[in-house]
């Protein structure tokens, strides 16, 4: 028993950083597992559940979708910049990626504002959609509006931490200037923002389009 | 990380990144919490052994129910046992075996020289601050704290037809703070124990307490995030008006569904009791071991059969919820999966004697209070059998058998386990010994009392009393045995006071107890290989590991009968 066993790490060469990030992405789709499958209960249970679109505005969110994947492809592009050494791409790239971010969220806000300020157009099609006499689409307008209010925000809060985490990292980036030796930071960045972009495709499915 | 430096007293002590330091927090944090919610359980006790009579001095009475002349009202005691639950399972079992041991332990004994991460630790440990102010925060609001039952199912704990007051509110947003912080620690400690393991230290030759720790880890990575769902849409419920979780007459939109929450909760709440119990079977295996004088008996079984509980705790939520009109098919799966845990969980408690067996066995106090685990554990597993299995459960739902019941596998197991691990390394925290008469003498007079309060729990729920009632006495079924609640009261008050004690020792062996050797148990984890006071950074050199976590009594070691995990034995 005296020999020594070296420890065959089974984890590769990732850093102890990234395998953390990993780990967060798991238990935050285990977060969104349990909204969206708690939000798929609830449906299950009603008998009048509204058309897709009949409510909420497939075009513009499809365009918010658009809009988010193309956040990732540069996401992608900062890391490859920063790879290569190029430290002005990456900044152009990261400034890029948070901008896509924050026009996300700004076509989010618009949405929101529209269903609770409420207007003729509205009120009509929430009373085709089952939700007669209401005048806006709140939290408490029903089940549906819930679940909606629900697994959105909680993406909403995703992208909100996501932008906040890119401005760390670019005014990292600027006052210790990176080189490709810190790739890995922007690496572990570009795993929570595609993460971001992958559950939102989910909740963009489950949410407006099913 | 393991450079030495001079730091300010706000480093060292309050914002510290040294994972023992940020244990000692995580202790004192869980033992405030003990004491405070035990204290509630003796408030409990005393309004169902004397209903309605004023709590006497001695127990506050006159201070905390002044406006009700001492008399503790339905209202307080709905607020008593739901903040008992709470605290101490949240705020007490949690930061004493996960919060401080796993902190103080994992490092230690796997060789590393701190957490992999200890900016995000020493938040966890402020995370559980702040969730501490939020709680204790609600018992200062008009009407009071929440009372909708540890639990808090809906409708009690919505914002219509519940409980009065936004005690609930607090209760919700403290919970889902307390488990961000179980989440920054599972991160902590799962990326620890993979990453950072001493060269040698394989998976099959850490400590039991270690794999304990990691599997407790793995399941709060797991579950605390699903809760924490459940939380935020439960306080969607009390703040912005959704009606997730209200139904019925409640309810003014349809789809809510009550049931949603106890899934979601108990989808957590069942894997969360191993979460609080794995710790105290891995430190009870190692210390069974060491104070045996022996390797522990089918090591690699016992660590598989944690593994395995551990697995199998996911899937067995559904037997919380036998009496919700749930399908009689789902109801017998749940019940196979459940009965199927006691099969992993005897093989490890048979290691356990194995262990004991032929061992020269040493009685100082961790040790006692490792083997008293062995048989409060044993009767907590088997009167859960009678809960698992539906046609039994049907009857003992939601009686004092239930309480009785996981009190001995949550309260007494748990608690017996931090004891024996604050008894052991203790000389390692604080550098000196306790006093080993009055651990003792501690040991003595909590074990009696303890199995005499919740072994005739189960008999009183046995006999129809109901867990949540607040007042026996009006029951004429339940008059009978108002002697019985009246016993168990006064068991509870001594094993409260026995408490003192402990207390007494404690500080006292802290300030001024005997200077503690190196290795006072003559145990071969890594931990003991280093003198005191160890230095911010842990490990001199990184240590080899050339042998198991076990090695006593080997034959090869001559001079002595044990023999650390990173000294080579040489044949």
């Amino acid at each position: 028993m005296s020999e020594v066993i070296a420890i065959r790490d089974p984890w590769g060469k990732a850093t102890t950083g990234k395998l953390a990030m990993w780990l967060f992405i798991i238990m935050d789709g285990l977060s969104f597992g349990g909204l969206l499958i708690g939000g798929a209960a609830l449906r299950l249970s009603m008998s009048n559940w509204p058309e897709p679109g009949l409510v909420l505005n497939i075009p513009l969110t499809a365009f918010n979708t658009f809009l988010l994947i193309c956040t990732s492809f540069t996401m992608v592009m900062a890391l490859n910049a920063i790879q290569k050494g190029d430290q002005k791409g990456l900044k152009n790239y990261l400034a890029f990626t948070m901008a896509g971010g924050i026009a996300f969220l700004g076509i989010q806000v618009y949405e929101y504002s529209h269903f609770f300020l409420g207007n003729e157009t509205l009120t009509q099609h929430l009373a085709e959609a089952g939700f007669v006499g209401a005048s806006n689409f709140v939290p408490s307008t029903g089940t549906y509006a819930a679940v909606f209010y629900a697994t959105t925000a909680f993406h909403g809060l995703h992208v909100l931490s996501g932008v906040i985490y890119i401005a760390c990292i670019l005014y990292a980036a600027n006052k210790w200037n990176y080189t490709s030796a810190q790739s890995d930071k922007v690496e572990i960045l570009g795993l929570f923002w595609h993460f971001i972009d992958l559950i939102w495709i989910f909740v963009f499915t489950v949410i407006y389009l099913i | 990380m393991s450079e030495h430096h001079e730091q300010s007293f706000w480093s060292k002590y309050i914002f510290s990144l040294d994972h023992k330091v940020i244990g000692k927090q995580f202790l004192w944090l869980g033992l405030f919490f003990v004491l405070f919610g035990g204290f509630q359980a003796l408030l409990i006790r005393w309004q169902l052994a004397y209903p309605e009579q004023p709590v006497p001095w001695w127990l506050l009475g006159d201070i905390l129910f002044s406006d009700t002349g001492g008399i503790i009202d339905p209202d307080k005691y709905n607020a008593l046992f739901t903040m008992h639950g709470t605290i101490m399972i949240f705020w007490a079992i949690t930061p004493l075996l996960i919060g401080a041991f796993g902190n103080f332990v994992i490092p230690l004994q796997i060789g590393a020289p701190d957490m992999a991460f200890p900016k995000l630790n020493m938040i966890s440990f402020w995370t559980m601050v702040l969730a501490s102010i939020v709680l204790l925060g609600s018992y200062f609001l008009p009407e009071g704290t929440a009372a909708g039952g540890w639990t808090s199912y809906p409708p009690l704990s919505s914002p219509v037809g519940g409980i009065a007051g936004e005690g609930q509110t607090l209760w919700t947003l403290a919970l889902t703070l307390a488990g961000t912080s179980s989440m920054m620690g599972a991160i902590n400690y799962i990326i620890t124990v993979v990453r950072l393991r001493a060269p040698g230290m394989t998976y099959f030759k850490m400590p039991l307490t270690v794999w304990g720790l990691w599997l407790t880890s793995i399941l709060n990575a797991i579950f605390v995030p699903v809760i924490a769902a459940g939380l935020i849409l439960l306080l969607m419920d009390r703040t912005i008006g959704t009606q997730f979780f209200i139904s019925g007459g409640l309810a003014t939109v349809d789809g809510g569904d009550p049931l949603l929450y106890q899934h979601v909760f108990w989808i957590f709440g069942h894997p969360e009791v191993y979460i609080l119990i794995l710790p105290a079977w891995g430190i009870v295996s190692d210390l069974l071991s060491v104070f045996s004088r022996k390797p522990a008996f089918g090591y690699k079984v016992t660590a598989i059969a944690m593994t395995t509980v551990a697995s199998l705790s996911m899937l067995v939520w559904g037997h919380h919820m036998y009496t919700t009109g749930m399908s009689p098919l789902l109801g017998k799966s749940f019940m196979f999966l459940t009965l199927l845990i006691s099969i992993p969980s005897a093989m490890f408690f048979f290691n356990w004697l194995g262990t004991l067996w032929k061992g020269s066995i040493k009685f100082d106090p961790p040790m006692l209070f490792a083997m008293s685990v062995m048989w409060v554990f044993g009767i907590g597993g088997l009167t859960g059998l009678y809960n698992a299995t539906i046609t039994a459960d049907i009857y003992l739902h939601d009686t004092m058998f239930v309480v009785g019941h996981f009190h001995y596998t949550m309260a007494a197991s748990v608690l017996f386990g931090s004891f024996a691990a604050i008894y052991f390394w203790f000389p390692k925290m604080f550098d000196r010994k306790m006093n080993p008469f009055l651990g003792k003498l501690h040991f003595w007079v909590s074990f009696i009392p303890l199995n005499y309060v919740f072994f005739n729990m189960m008999v009183l729920g046995y006999g129809g009393h109901h867990r949540r009632i607040y007042d026996p006495s009006n029951y004429d079924f339940l008059k009978p045995m108002m002697w019985l609640n009246e016993y168990i009261t006064w068991f509870a008050i001594a094993l409260g006071l026995a408490q003192l004690i402990f207390v007494y020792n404690f500080i006292h062996s802290m300030l001024k107890g005997e200077k503690a050797e190196a290795n006072p148990w003559g145990a071969a984890t890594l931990e003991w290989t280093l003198e005191a006071p160890i230095p911010h950074g842990n490990f001199e050199t990184v240590p080899t590991i050339y042998n198991g976590p076990h090695e006593y009594s080997n034959p090869k070691v001559k001079d002595r009968d044990w023999i650390s995990q990173s000294e080579p034995i040489s044949s």
